[in-house]
């Protein structure tokens, strides 16, 4: 009887290897460099930090996060300690995740061309293996104006300006808000992205009280995560994919292995882990990457590449 | 969506059936509702329109609170009466696990609340219980009444020594009563210093030990990453930490 080999999980990034397709989602977790290096000890494939600026932030008032069945509800308003800091948090997690092979993403954000371009700058100093631009955050309208995320064009002059001062592969990290993904992607792709990011929060929804009458956010809105999003977040990678065929970290209500098959198969080369760590912590991680290996092994695959993009190749036949 | 169930943890209303002055900046709270909760466990507190902010449990059944005024929030907290709604996320967090025969309590400034909590837990099945209630003044003291009535041998110590007895930080007195009482396990919560102190007296004197720690909150579910002490979130591997003996 032949030996039967036992699958891979090695995913590729933008040239970046992981060591399995599990990345911990942006705005989730990544707060500290202690933080972030336990969640790659707990099995992550990649680490993204919270979301950094180029000024401190305390952001929004509590409630900031409501857990309302279905998935999250989320209005944290980009909290962060600014770039000072946080390439000093950038660099001890590097240098913590180096060791254990988990490359570290930095995910920025700004108000302006001109506010990505230099925190953009500055998070490379802190040597992380990947950059996203984080165009997409749907809960600091009223201060920020309209996401970069939902016009062509303003993603990629967003997308311009940072690329020349970014030394390591870039991601745009894209709103499923729009009407026509597809175009924001290219626009992001042409402009220099050396991959995308989908989902960010759907949304923004909101979630009010109905003893008191009052949204139950401080915020009033906020973004929609969890498993309810999950159908729209793998349609806008499929459709991404189909039409694009670069790298995407997969986001959007993954909890298991078969989120994780589902996502792969739609054309996702990682996959984000956010929302689903209310369910077991970081551990959550280790849980997910052995139902994938799993489901490998059952279904005789080697790697994750003989199931990439699958769905695309699955058709009716025309008559 | 915990456990993979799609269970809502909004905010719940419940009124207020009681409230009593404790100290100069406590009152106690007596809501009409309980919850499914163990000593040491937290709950989200939203008052709509103001904030939402973290409170251990005095009590689960009823839900009983003790919130010192400090700041907005609480100020609001403390201008409820009788009647008056406010809303409740959880029970959230690892609370404190019983062990050993004699227990020692050490509960610094407002921190007695999740301790009664947890004395009146263990005097229901027997244990012996001694407390430490610190403060930084006699006025101060918090819920001294309460550890008696449940039946524990209760002891004060104050940092300017207006209850009569030398004046003392807490973590003196409680290496005193570890040498001279011999307890079986130790249990605090209090000001981050005096919890600090504590640790290192738990590892000196091999001592398992539960501390109960504060911190600045968001979400109370493990995600935001805001209340983090080094690679723990105190929201959800804690508040309650243990020290092994």
């Amino acid at each position: 009887m032949a030996e039967q080999l036992t699958p891979h999980l090695r995913v590729n990034l933008c040239g970046v290897p992981l060591p399995n397709p599990l990345v911990l989602a942006s705005g989730i977790l990544g707060t500290t460099a202690e933080l972030m290096e336990r969640v790659a000890k707990n099995g992550a494939g990649a680490v993204t930090c919270k979301s950094c600026g180029p000024e401190p932030r305390v952001g929004h008032p509590n409630p900031t996060v409501l857990d309302w069945g279905p998935g999250l509800i989320n209005a944290v308003g980009l909290a962060n300690p600014g770039i000072d800091e946080a390439v000093e948090i950038l660099r001890e997690a590097r240098r913590r995740l180096q060791p254990l092979g988990v490359p570290l993403i930095a995910s920025v954000f700004a108000d302006s061309v001109k506010g990505f371009a230099e925190v953009t700058r500055r998070v490379c100093q802190a040597e992380p293996d990947l950059v996203e631009l984080n165009i997409s955050c749907p809960n600091v309208e009223a201060e920020f104006g309209r996401p970069f995320s939902l016009d062509p064009e303003a993603a990629a002059e967003v997308t311009r300006a940072a690329r020349p001062v970014c030394d390591r592969p870039l991601l745009v990290k894209l709103s499923p808000n729009v009407t026509d993904v597809v175009a924001i992607g290219k626009a992001v792709i042409a402009a220099g992205a050396d991959g995308l990011t989908a989902i960010n929060t759907l949304g923004p929804g909101m979630i009010i009280d109905i003893e008191s009458g009052w949204p139950i956010l401080a915020n009033r809105v906020g973004g929609v995560s969890g498993p309810a999003i999950r159908p729209i977040a793998v349609r806008i990678v499929y459709d991404l994919w189909a039409h694009l065929h670069v790298p995407i970290i997969g986001t959007g209500g993954v909890t298991c292995g078969r989120d994780v098959i589902e996502m792969i198969m739609a054309g996702a080369t990682a996959v984000g882990i956010g929302s689903a760590v209310i369910q077991d912590g970081p551990a959550v991680f280790s849980r997910i990457a052995g139902e994938v290996r799993d489901f490998l092994t059952s279904h005789g695959y080697a790697s994750l590449n003989e199931i990439r993009g699958l769905a695309h190749a699955r058709r009716h036949m025309e008559s | 969506m915990r456990d993979g169930t799609w269970n809502p943890e909004l905010p719940i209303p419940m009124t207020i059936r009681e409230v009593r002055q404790e100290t100069p900046a406590v009152k106690r709270f007596v809501l009409d509702g309980s919850l499914n909760a163990y000593p040491g466990q937290f709950v989200m507190v939203w008052l709509p329109g103001i904030d939402e902010k973290p409170f251990s449990l005095m009590n689960a059944n009823p839900v009983t609170l003790a919130i010192a005024e400090v700041g907005r929030f609480t100020r609001a907290m403390h201008l409820l009466d009788v009647g008056s709604r406010l809303w409740l996320r959880g029970p959230f967090g690892q609370g404190f696990s019983l062990e050993g025969r004699h227990l020692l309590l050490a509960a610094g400034g407002y921190g007695a609340a999740p301790l009664v909590f947890l004395a009146r837990r263990a005097r229901e099945d027997g244990r012996r219980i001694t407390v430490l209630v610190a403060a930084r003044s006699r006025e101060h003291l918090l819920l001294v009444e309460e550890f008696r009535r449940l039946g524990c041998e209760v002891l004060t110590c104050t940092d300017d020594g207006s209850d009569g007895q030398p004046p003392r930080l807490a973590p003196l007195a409680v290496e005193e009563l570890l040498q001279r009482a011999a307890p079986d396990a130790l249990y605090a919560c209090g000001p981050a210093g005096m919890l600090d102190a504590l640790e290192a007296l738990a590892r000196k004197y091999h001592l398992s030990t539960q501390l109960s720690r504060e911190a600045y909150m968001r979400c109370g579910i493990g995600v935001c990453g805001s209340c983090t002490c080094g690679d723990q979130l105190v929201c959800r591997d804690g508040p309650v930490f243990r020290i092994p003996g």
